[in-house]
């Protein structure tokens, strides 16, 4: 089901419409690394062996550096003085604008691959036109991410053709890992009408366009790795939007525990 | 069953036009892996810009029992060496 | 300390005269300060001790991921959260560097990841105490990473190389660590009073624990003069101890912090810090399991190496897949 597109939450700043479709991009482009980058940071000291741990925090730095200049940018752009630190602690469930695949739990690792892989797929199409933004603002940043996301792309790509191709096991955690989290996927490249607007102006490429190119090579690489595209899926929207499913509330609650506690603190 | 993934090790070439050198050991499952592991594991400070995976076993060392024979007779040859030619000042540098 | 009361001979140790001439010759290299490299020949006493002190370091660093990471998610700002993912990051490259330090002796590391998930092998102490509070992670970057400093420097220079090069990268490594400890400490010390509370609750609760890290008085350490002898351990546990108490009471006064020992007091005579009986009852019963997070933490390396599993199989089954397939091809002259 397609919740109503109308986005009452946004706060909308005082520089006319195009300032507000700016800043809502970016809070989107923002709030996906710093949701992904909130997961993974979970699992430094858990994962399956030593490089593994390693390898996945470093993506979980580079989210996090990409959060603070999309989110510091985000601010400058809103104009009332926000940070990144601010838009990331003092924002609440309803006016965060990350797709839903992201905050999507991962119970096992499996899990925690495939929406890394999805998301680093799509994220790396996305970046590469972004450098092409009418916004140089967006292209300083896009510049800058797109060579740290194309590792993360080839990285999860290595992993989910081994391990869909691997054992029968890790072929089985793989394909229901995909299989459960199958319904995020459209979300990231159907449009919705500020996506539109921001196409129209220039700042985002065109997300059709970028859906065809993701999906297709999705389908190879899930092909290479022996795992089946789920059909007949009921695909859900509207995390972009801010309408998310239940556990970004808990997400966010331990993230922004201590700001809440202490609010004004320096750190 | 568990098999363990293999020993490599790495060598990495830093910032500076020097050779690659050996900076460590890591466990990868395959050599692509093994360079990315390498680029997570090694290069995490700037170290470096170019990677080399070999692995362990397949390392060829000299023993340490001929380290007299292999190394010692080169102790001698100290005319190898620039300093052991005395060249007067006011011929130059050389 | 990261390895506390690493069994050694538990004999006297021998002199030269006593020691049959391999190894004689073998304390002799020790003696004039060269380095033992894997394939030289080493008295399987001297490879068993190191494997159980390397092994013991390596565990401490994967173990001691648990207590700051559990902070992660929580941390105050994208800034702290970038550090601290980074730091507890860099736990596990020591872990990696010392495993394949302790691989070089002949242990592989799938063995010593299922002894110490088997609760068969020993990590240091203080990786048992919670992190409750923020303060806990400066406090933590302060002392126990100030302490554990102290301890490696003097490992780089050890007998055996690759234990000699990992230290060498670990302590380069570490010195960002103990720093942003302190940093952070600073910063809450000059925030609001609740924060500067948290700090001293912080310091009161890992001030004894550090200390304890530096293992049993001199007196009490049975196995140390073996591995002096060997140059796998430098200085003796008080000094160490010592030297980190003289060491960390200036930065307490800088802070503004008090540390919570009535007896720390200056000593004219020797140079040094007294300090106060040490809780030793404690150390030895959070040893033997009986610590306030023992049971969490090999809980959470039993299922990390447990849930894992099939992920370290999947990767190894794919490339064994791939070998299959390549020694089927048909050789093309």
């Amino acid at each position: 089901m397609r919740p109503s597109q109308t986005d009452n939450t946004l706060t909308t700043s005082a520089d006319g419409p195009d300032t507000d479709v700016l800043f809502c991009a970016l809070l989107r482009l923002g709030d996906n690394c710093l949701i992904l980058a909130q997961q993974i940071g979970k699992w430094c000291g858990h994962a399956p062996d030593l490089e593994e741990d390693i390898a996945l925090a470093n993506v979980g730095l580079d989210l996090i550096g990409q959060t603070q200049m999309w989110l510091n940018y985000a601010g400058e752009v809103e104009g009332k003085g926000r940070s990144a630190d601010d838009l990331a602690f003092f924002r609440d469930t309803r006016e965060f604008r990350n797709a839903l695949l992201v905050e999507q739990r991962d119970e096992d690792y499996g899990g925690t691959i495939m929406r890394q892989f999805l998301f680093d797929l799509w994220h790396f199409n996305l970046l590469q036109h972004l450098c092409q933004s009418s916004d140089s603002g967006i292209q300083e940043i896009a510049a800058k991410a797109v060579k740290e996301v194309a590792y993360h792309a080839d990285r999860s790509t290595d992993l989910v053709i081994r391990l869909g191709d691997g054992s029968d096991e890790s072929h089985r955690k793989m394909q229901d890992a995909l299989d459960s989290i199958w319904f995020c996927v459209e979300e990231l490249h159907s449009p919705d009408r500020m996506d539109e607007a921001a196409t129209d102006l220039g700042m985002l490429p065109d997300l059709v366009k970028i859906g065809v190119d993701f999906r297709g090579q999705l389908s190879n690489i899930l092909a290479k790795a022996n795992l089946t595209e789920p059909s007949d899926v009921a695909m859900r929207h509207g995390g972009k939007s801010g309408l998310h499913g239940e556990g970004l509330g808990y997400l966010l609650a331990e993230m922004q525990s201590l700001q809440r506690i202490h609010p004004g603190a320096q750190w | 069953m568990s098999k363990e993934w293999p020993l490599w090790e790495i060598f990495v070439r830093g910032q500076h036009g020097l050779s690659h050198r050996h900076v460590g050991s890591l466990h990868a499952p395959d050599a692509e892996l093994a360079i990315k592991n390498a680029r997570d594991v090694y290069t995490r400070r700037r170290e470096g810009l170019s990677i080399w995976a070999v692995r362990s076993r397949d390392v060829v060392a000299s023993a340490p029992l001929d380290r007299g024979k292999l190394f010692d007779p080169a102790n001698s040859k100290i005319y190898r060496h620039p300093e052991f030619f005395s060249i007067p000042e006011e011929v130059g540098p050389m | 300390m990261y390895a506390q009361m690493v069994k050694s001979t538990g004999q006297p140790v021998k002199t030269l005269d006593e020691m049959d001439p391999l190894e004689r010759a073998f304390q002799e290299r020790i003696n004039a300060n060269e380095m033992i490299e894997p394939k030289d020949f080493m008295p399987d006493s001297y490879r068993q001790t190191l494997i159980r002190q390397i092994s013991q370091h390596a565990n401490s660093e994967i173990v001691g991921q648990l207590p700051e990471g559990n902070w992660i998610t929580r941390a105050p700002t994208l800034e702290r959260k970038a550090i601290l993912l980074a730091k507890v990051q860099d736990e596990a490259g020591h872990g990696l560097y010392l495993y394949c330090a302790a691989e070089t002796l002949g242990i592989s590391r799938e063995e010593m990841s299922q002894k110490l998930v088997d609760g068969k092998a020993r990590y240091s102490s203080i990786f048992n105490y919670p992190t409750l509070t923020w303060a806990d992670i400066g406090a933590v970057g302060w002392l126990v990473d100030g302490a554990a400093i102290i301890n490696q420097v003097p490992l780089q220079r050890c007998s055996y190389g690759p234990y000699s090069r990992a230290m060498v990268r670990i302590c380069k490594e570490e010195s960002f660590h103990q720093r942003q400890g302190y940093a952070m400490l600073q910063t809450l010390c000059t925030g609001t009073d609740e924060q500067k509370a948290m700090v001293q609750d912080a310091v009161n609760r890992w001030w004894w624990p550090s200390i304890m890290m530096f293992g049993p008085p001199d007196q009490e350490s049975v196995h140390s003069a073996q591995s002096e002898a060997w140059k796998i351990k430098l200085y003796s546990n008080d000094e160490l101890r010592q030297k980190f108490v003289n060491q960390c009471v200036p930065q307490a006064d800088h802070l503004g912090i008090s540390l919570p020992d009535p007896d720390l007091k200056w000593n004219e005579e020797t140079g040094n810090y007294d300090f106060g009986e040490i809780n030793w009852d404690e150390f030895y019963s959070v040893l033997q399991g009986n610590g306030p997070c023992n049971n969490e933490r090999l809980g959470a390396r039993r299922k990390a190496w447990e849930d894992g599993r099939w992920f370290r199989d999947g990767l190894a089954a794919h490339q064994a897949k791939q070998d299959d397939a390549a020694r089927k091809m048909p050789k093309v002259a």
